[in-house]
């Protein structure tokens, strides 16, 4: 009788990529609710459309580059990328901005570059910083008003009309800066306390946001204890943004302080969710924490001295530039080995 | 409580054991063929000492080792020697090998034994030379001669001796009923080794998962200053270097043996067969043996005699032809599939699976590595694997190499973990091999040019020697010459009546013959000097021509690739390039002459053919 050969090991036991991705997709739910709760339908839109475009664009490049659709599509690394645009744009985004974010997160930025593990860049992050650069005043005057300010909240098929139709900005009333966009632009002239007045801060610290980005990090946390990714990354990246935070900003009245930096903007989910995508990011236990803290520095640099409110998709690009640079200075001590072998091979180290 | 230290990354599979250890280890009995390789542990093979046709009796040595390294092969049973020939062997190729079959008579008659029974009244080296000639190698899977083993080298003093009783591998069974029911000679064979190696230190490493092992040695043990020392169920731990680490807390340096800090690993079996050695005087002709796996419905341990086909092993431990998908010689994260039940066990066999689909179904299709690590940070060794995946597929090797790929230790746990389902251990082993045989080549490139370039310093030299003579020759030929002038100025001037012209026409004349002399000298060096007249061997030249013509274009193609490459050799090569082409044009003047001659006479030059 013929016996199955095969190369050891024989057992296995491993989580697949697509329940991985299963669960970085509930993992963002609390957030992706905490967004519906505090800043309406919009979110919630943006996300279902660019998953569902996502996947499209995803089996159309599959199919053009004669792959098997079905058995790349239930890897769920499309969905993924479309959830975390749809968690990053503002809520009112008209729906052609989404579209052209994620097709070139798809198409571009990742099957061109042969599908999925060999991108080296943040998919969701090329499709984001391209729209951000092309489409400035309909990536910057589309954040929605917190619900609790709303005179008449918009409701869902309002705000579905409004992404429909394609306007370049939203209905007014319905729309607010950002936290971070207010404080940066009015700390120039005003004292803390004086900004702090304006609504979009409410009580806290950066009202809804807060919430957001607590949700994010209860999500990020259960990635954690799942051990779907590491504490490297987010470690890194919250250090890194925490350590400029206090070393350059302490004074409140000249630069943005450290709780707003932590709870508003797109903090924890990129922390916990965009930098820590295995493909683009750093190897080893070390080289993830370089990259996490350069992520974090790049984000406080650009916040502070830039021209962009927020800035996690620039800087992740920015970090993914640097990827093979720290992967060749950082692997890890192996066994028996008196140190690392840093460096390329056939030089020192 | 002895301090522990733990190793990095590792898995927990499911550990199936209970399937194996509900029965006591039973007998498999004495089969109708028994079939020995002459190889079954590290070193040369041995070389048979019976002939076809012999009776043996059991515990005979039947092959042993000439010369190198290897330990002897010993009849397990009485019977007739039927052949010596290939058969097909445990080996993850499937390949066959050199074997003995002995037909056993039924009888089981020993041959005499001669026990000791104070080992300590001998000296060390007659000890070592008992468990030589006892054919023992290390059972736990290499199949290292135990006898070399237990002699590192003189300044590596071996100061903790570590029995390794681990067994982490899913399935194998084999120590751990080995310990529960012969714990006294696992005791009795470590402390024969102890003696041997004088280690401050005696460990048994056991996990945590038989306790009924634990209890065992616990008793043979008492009031001895072995150490019993329970540690965490967690596989790789029975790797050497993991169970080193364990114990310890030191590592054993990348490419180094244990010895090198001092320390020594032993296997359960093989402790066993070093007390029956000494104590009983019996050579290692039967081992335990797990049979497990959900396609045999009366699964356990049995002690095997070497030589026993699986195929009779399956058979007595009640399998399920139809059900059995895959057969796992060893455990499931690192044995290897066999593609025929006809293997004999051998030293080194400790388990086989008859595994149902069921239970070790074929893996999902190989998707795109995310990175995403969980191999890295199941690596025992520290490794990298994602990164070395993808320098292995890319086909990097000097990438990989620089990642410490040769440090991989195959035991399977990135794979075990690896969501996309990529067989890695299947990468390295691919990369690994690339690798040596890339050195193998390297090395004979090395040499090739090293005879080259040793022949081309000796073809300089000749020619230099040549030229030195030629160089005396024709100066000794002008002094002559100069003297013989002088001569006949001298007889000139004595006024003796000589014709002045025909004195120069002498002198032309013998210059002539002597420059036709030198021709023919240097036109046939390497011939005994065959008269001019003779017929020249047209085929011979013609050889010489192509050989001359091969040689040249060798020469040629070596001078482009090392140009190419810039190499420090470049003008030699372009020197002997030179030579060879005028070699050539050589060849080809003399074979155009021969033509000539030959069409001249045709009639003789067809004789010489």
């Amino acid at each position: 009788m013929a016996f199955v050969q095969q190369s050891s090991p024989h057992a296995r036991n491993a989580r697949p990529t697509s329940r991985v991705m299963l669960w970085v997709l509930i993992a963002a739910l609390p957030g992706l609710f905490a967004q519906t709760l505090f800043f309406g339908w919009g979110n919630l839109i943006n996300v279902v459309f660019c998953v569902a475009l996502a996947i499209l664009s995803e089996a159309a490049l599959l199919r053009l580059r004669k792959k098997p659709v079905l058995f790349f599509i239930r890897d769920n690394t499309a969905a993924v990328t479309g959830l975390l645009l749809g968690l990053s744009l503002p809520q009112f985004a008209p729906w052609w901005v989404s579209a052209v974010a994620v097709i070139s997160a798809i198409v571009v930025a990742k099957q061109l570059y042969g599908g999925l593990g060999s991108n080296p860049f943040n998919p969701a992050m090329v499709g984001y910083a391209l729209v951000l650069v092309s489409f400035p005043v309909a990536m910057t005057t589309n954040w929605a008003e917190p619900a609790m300010l709303w005179n008449s909240a918009p409701g869902f098929s309002e705000t579905l009309a409004t992404i429909a139709s394609g306007q370049q900005t939203a209905f007014d009333g319905w729309t607010m800066a950002t936290p971070l966009d207010e404080y940066k632009h009015k700390i120039t002239i005003h004292t803390a306390a004086e900004v702090l007045n304006h609504p979009t801060f409410g009580n806290n610290v950066a009202r809804g946001w807060e919430w957001v980005n607590a949700a994010f990090l209860a999500g990020g946390l259960l990635l954690i204890g799942l051990r779907i990714i590491s504490w490297h990354i987010p470690a890194g990246f919250l250090g890194g943004l925490i350590v400029m935070s206090l070393a350059f900003g302490s004074n409140a009245d000249l630069y943005t302080p450290l709780s707003l930096h932590i709870l508003a903007g797109g903090t924890m989910l990129g922390a916990f969710f965009i930098a820590t995508d295995p493909v683009s990011a750093a190897t080893s236990h070390q080289g993830k924490l370089i990259y996490g803290a350069g992520i974090g520095i790049l984000i406080y640099l650009i916040r502070t001295w830039g021209n962009y409110p927020d800035a996690v998709a620039f800087s992740v690009l920015l970090m993914n530039f640097a990827v093979p640079f720290i992967d060749h200075y950082t692997p890890p001590r192996t066994y028996g080995h008196h140190k690392a072998r840093r460096g390329v091979p056939g030089s020192q180290g | 409580m002895t301090q522990l230290w733990d190793f990095s990354g590792g898995v927990h599979p499911p550990g199936h054991k209970e399937v194996s250890t509900t029965r006591p280890v039973r007998n498999a009995g004495i089969p109708e063929l028994l079939i020995l390789p002459l190889q079954q542990h590290i070193g040369v093979p041995a070389e048979p000492l019976v002939e076809v046709g012999e009776r043996v009796l059991k515990g005979q040595k039947i092959a042993d080792i000439k010369a190198g390294m290897g330990v002897p092969v010993h009849a397990p049973t009485s019977g007739v020697i039927e052949s010596i020939a290939d058969y097909p062997v445990p080996h993850p190729s499937g390949m066959a090998d050199r074997c003995i079959t002995l037909k056993p008579d039924g009888q089981d008659q020993w041959c005499a034994l001669n026990p000791v029974k104070d080992y300590r009244s001998l000296e060390r080296d007659q000890i070592l030379r008992i468990i030589r000639d006892a054919g023992i190698s290390g059972m736990g899977g290499a199949g290292f001669p135990t006898n070399i083993k237990l002699q590192p080298p003189r300044d590596r003093k071996v100061s903790t001796l570590i029995l390794n009783g681990a067994e982490c591998e899913p399935y194998i069974t084999a120590d751990d009923m080995t310990m529960r029911e012969k714990a006294d000679d696992v005791i009795a064979g470590l402390k024969i080794m102890a003696w041997i190696l004088r280690p401050e230190r005696c460990v048994i490493g056991i996990e945590d998962n038989k306790p009924e092992a634990i209890a065992a040695l616990r008793r043979a043990t008492e009031g001895t200053q072995t150490e019993i020392v329970v540690i965490p169920t967690k596989y790789p731990s029975g790797g050497e270097k993991q169970l080193i680490q364990i114990l310890t807390g030191m590592e054993v340096p990348s490419g180094g043996i244990p010895a090198d800090i001092g320390v020594m690993c032993q296997n359960i079996g093989t402790a066993v067969a070093v007390a029956k050695s000494v104590f009983e005087g019996k050579p290692l002709i039967s081992r335990v043996v797990t049979m497990t796996g959900e396609a045999l419905q009366d699964p356990g341990n049995f002690e095997t005699l070497i030589g026993t086909p699986i195929e009779y092993m399956l058979e007595h431990a009640g399998v399920d032809q139809n059900a059995v998908s895959r057969l796992v010689l060893g455990g499931p994260m690192m044995g290897y599939t066999l593609t025929t039940e006809s293997v004999p066990v051998i030293k080194t066999t400790n388990c086989v699976i008859a595994a149902t689909a069921a239970e070790l179904p074929a893996p999902p299709p190989e998707q795109p590595c995310i990175r995403c690590g969980q191999c890295a940070e199941a690596c025992p060794m520290e490794l990298l694997p994602q990164q070395l995946f993808w320098h292995a597929k890319a086909a990097e090797f000097e990438k990989a190499e620089h990642l410490n790929l040769f440090d991989c230790i195959e035991c399977g746990a990135c794979s075990y973990v690896c969501p996309s389902s990529i067989p890695l251990v299947q990468y390295y082993r691919f990369a690994k091999g690339e690798i040596r045989a890339q050195q193998a080549e390297q090395l004979k490139a090395d040499r090739a040019r090293e005879r080259f370039e040793a022949r081309q310093a000796r073809l300089e030299r000749e020619q230099q020697e040549k030229e030195l003579r030629r160089k005396e020759r024709a100066k000794a030929a002008a002094e002559a010459q100069a003297k013989k002038k002088a001569d006949a100025e001298k007889a000139a001037v004595k006024g003796e009546a000589v014709d002045e012209r025909a004195a120069k026409s002498a002198l032309v004349e013998q210059a002539l013959a002597r420059k036709k002399a030198k021709a023919e000298a240097s036109q046939s060096p390497a011939t005994s000097a065959p008269p001019a007249e003779e017929t020249p061997d047209i085929g011979a030249l013609e050889k010489q021509l192509s050989q001359a013509q091969a040689k040249l274009d060798t020469m040629q193609g070596m001078l482009d690739d090392a140009k190419a490459q810039q190499a420090d050799n470049v003008e030699k090569l372009e020197r002997a390039v030179a030579k060879n082409h005028d070699r050539v044009k050589r060849a080809e003047a003399l074979l155009a002459e021969a033509r000539d001659k030959a069409a001249a006479r045709p009639s003789e030059s067809r004789s010489t053919h």
